[in-house]
């Protein structure tokens, strides 16, 4: 049995609004821009409430960005809404310039990261968005695993400053974290502790990755499941604590294997501590018209895809000791 | 306040400046720069208001200026260094390893005077709107200010952001397009025509005025009528007509002069139409 549970499914993205909302409450400095998705972004409550602080931009996210970018000279935090291909491809070089290289103060706050966009198919389906973020210096990159979490990091990005990728979905998922669990940026959580082997997730292969969990245990194999929803910066020092101790390692995420959470993490193992790998991502390809589900099964992202990489890496593991 | 022939004189020194930082390092952009130093001159010595003993980020109640043809670097960093904003000296730190004058200007060096990076075309005007709304929101009246080049016509975030600040009435920001007809590879109407671009902005919706922006008389006047012509619920623009690379006889009018410095002997010779008023850095 899974060690966590839920009583409902909630959509991240949800999280992200009623953060937000929160927000415009607490913060008067917080402002809100939208790219005519303000619906599927749930920024309607702020909108509402505050109009003066939110500014519909139409289907136009490079001018955006710049006036996200803007917002800030003269103290104001922008957080900006649109679908995650439109928050960082579309968009890269109006955030690497203005944004990134000129250090300001914006929230890139991006829904319908990944597969479980569905049936919209590969051209909103972004991958790749995590690579590309997290190469910009300075840019701290969020994936958040359910609407507690979600909700908890719009509300922490809020008091950091510095440009932030906040990365969530679209599809309802569990929600299994505390409602009153504090967001620590750059922190990852261990979920469950065990010695056999390592997954360290994101998004929302980390509720798949627990799922995973109470499947392996049952076959006797003992699991520590870490959730990384900051992949940058990234917490070396509970990722190297907990590979010391099962000396294994499989990451799972909702991207390309290319350029994700998995790849900084083998950076780090590399470079600190060298340790078998398996990668649960999208391998180098694009995706395609599907409902989440089936789409995460065909692209390998499923709970039992975790289980097999699990057993692999634990026998390349013996192999080598 | 300085006198027209005072502020010529300013203008002398400050292309002086342009053709030696330039020659220096054998790089930078020498052409628009020289064809928009009236414009920086009547900018920072007569129509904008701040403190540079005071630069910070916020620019509250100070009008703010963006560049957003950053590679025009040479003229803004002139005009800033002899405004008090940094040290004239430090222009011989121009495109040099560890120097805050870099080839496009950036705020990661933390430059006085510069408040977002620009080089890479087309993005000053989305900044400077967001800018502008902020200081609505702050009830602060200061204007917001943009510089752009006419070549940069050709990116198609410009265009969001003049749908957009007639969209939301932004009638703070005063922008201005450095008309010279060239851009790298030539003549923008031989490169991408731009077409009517009066007609363009007006028809998004701005209050366009159109000035010589060699007259420093002409461009000061206009300036001012557009002041004038803030807070009525549009957007400002003054197409500006210049001659890229004025001053110099054999860098006028052609885009070779873009972005190719001057060699020592074009810098002696250029040098020799150029009167040193306010004495070289």
């Amino acid at each position: 049995m899974n060690k966590y549970s839920y009583t409902e499914k909630k959509d991240t993205r949800s999280g992200f609004g009623v953060g937000l909302s929160e927000l415009g409450e607490k913060n008067p400095k917080v402002v809100a821009l939208c790219a005519d998705l303000t619906g599927s972004l749930k920024m309607d409550a702020f909108a509402k409430k505050h109009p003066e602080r939110f500014f519909q931009v139409g289907i136009a996210e490079a001018n955006m960005m710049g006036i996200a970018a803007g917002l800030t000279i003269g103290g104001y935090i922008p957080f900006t809404g649109t679908f995650a291909n439109f928050s960082t491809g579309r968009v890269y070089d109006q955030i690497r310039q203005s944004i990134a290289y000129s250090k300001k103060n914006v929230k890139i706050c991006a829904s319908h990261a990944g597969l479980t966009l569905g049936e919209d198919g590969a051209t909103h389906q972004i991958l790749e968005d995590i690579g590309l973020m997290k190469m910009l210096p300075g840019m701290t990159v969020i994936n958040t695993c359910d609407f507690n979490q979600t909700k908890a990091a719009t509300l922490a990005i809020a008091e950091m400053v510095g440009p932030v990728y906040l990365r969530f979905g679209r599809p309802s998922v569990p929600v299994f974290t505390p409602a009153d669990q504090k967001f620590e940026i750059g922190k990852a959580v261990t979920l469950t502790e065990g010695t056999d082997v390592t997954i360290f997730a994101t998004g929302h292969l980390v509720w798949k990755a627990l799922e995973a969990e109470s499947a392996l245990r049952e076959k006797g194999v003992s699991v520590e499941v870490i959730n990384i929803h900051t992949i940058k910066p990234l917490d070396a020092a509970a990722i190297l604590r907990s590979v010391k101790k099962t000396k294994c390692v499989v990451s799972a995420e909702e991207h390309n294997i290319l350029g994700g959470m998995g790849e900084s993490i083998a950076q780090l193992l590399a470079r600190e501590l060298p340790t078998p790998m398996e990668f649960v991502a999208v391998n180098d390809t694009f995706g395609e018209s599907g409902t989440p589900d089936d789409l995460m099964k065909k692209y390998g992202l499923d709970i039992p895809d975790i289980v097999k990489a699990v057993e692999k890496v634990i026998a390349r593991k013996m192999v080598e000791v | 306040m300085p006198t027209i022939p005072e502020l010529k004189k300013i203008c002398s020194q400050v292309r002086r400046d342009i053709v030696r930082m330039t020659s220096a390092v054998n790089s930078g952009h020498p052409g628009g720069s020289m064809g928009c130093t009236e414009y920086f001159v009547a900018m920072y010595y007569e129509i904008m208001k701040f403190d540079p003993a005071k630069f910070n980020m916020d620019g509250k109640s100070e009008d703010i200026f963006f560049l957003s043809n950053g590679h025009i670097s040479p003229v803004w960093y002139s005009v800033l260094a002899h405004r008090g904003f940094f040290p004239v000296d430090e222009l011989n730190t121009f495109r040099r390893l560890n120097s805050r004058l870099q080839g496009h200007p950036t705020t990661a060096e933390h430059l006085p005077g510069v408040r977002v990076a620009s080089g890479s075309l087309g993005q000053g005007l989305s900044v400077a709107i967001g800018t502008a709304l902020a200081k609505k929101l702050n009830k602060d009246g200061s204007f917001v200010y943009t510089l752009h080049g006419d070549g940069e016509m050709e990116e198609g975030q410009i265009w969001e952001a003049a749908m957009f600040a007639a969209a939301h009435k932004v009638d703070n920001i005063i922008s201005t397009i450095d008309v010279n007809g060239l851009q790298i590879d030539g003549k923008t109407d031989d490169v991408l025509s731009l077409g009517d671009l009066k007609a363009k902005w007006v028809s998004f919706g701005w209050d366009v005025l159109e000035c010589n922006g060699n007259d420093i008389e002409n461009l000061i006047a206009t300036l001012k009528e557009a002041q004038k012509h803030t807070g009525k619920g549009k957007p400002v623009m003054i197409l500006m007509k210049t001659i890229m690379g004025k001053g110099v006889d054999f860098m006028e009018d052609h885009h070779k002069w873009h972005g190719t410095a001057p060699n020592a002997e074009e810098l002696s010779k250029a040098l020799a139409q150029l009167e040193e008023t306010l004495g070289d850095y």
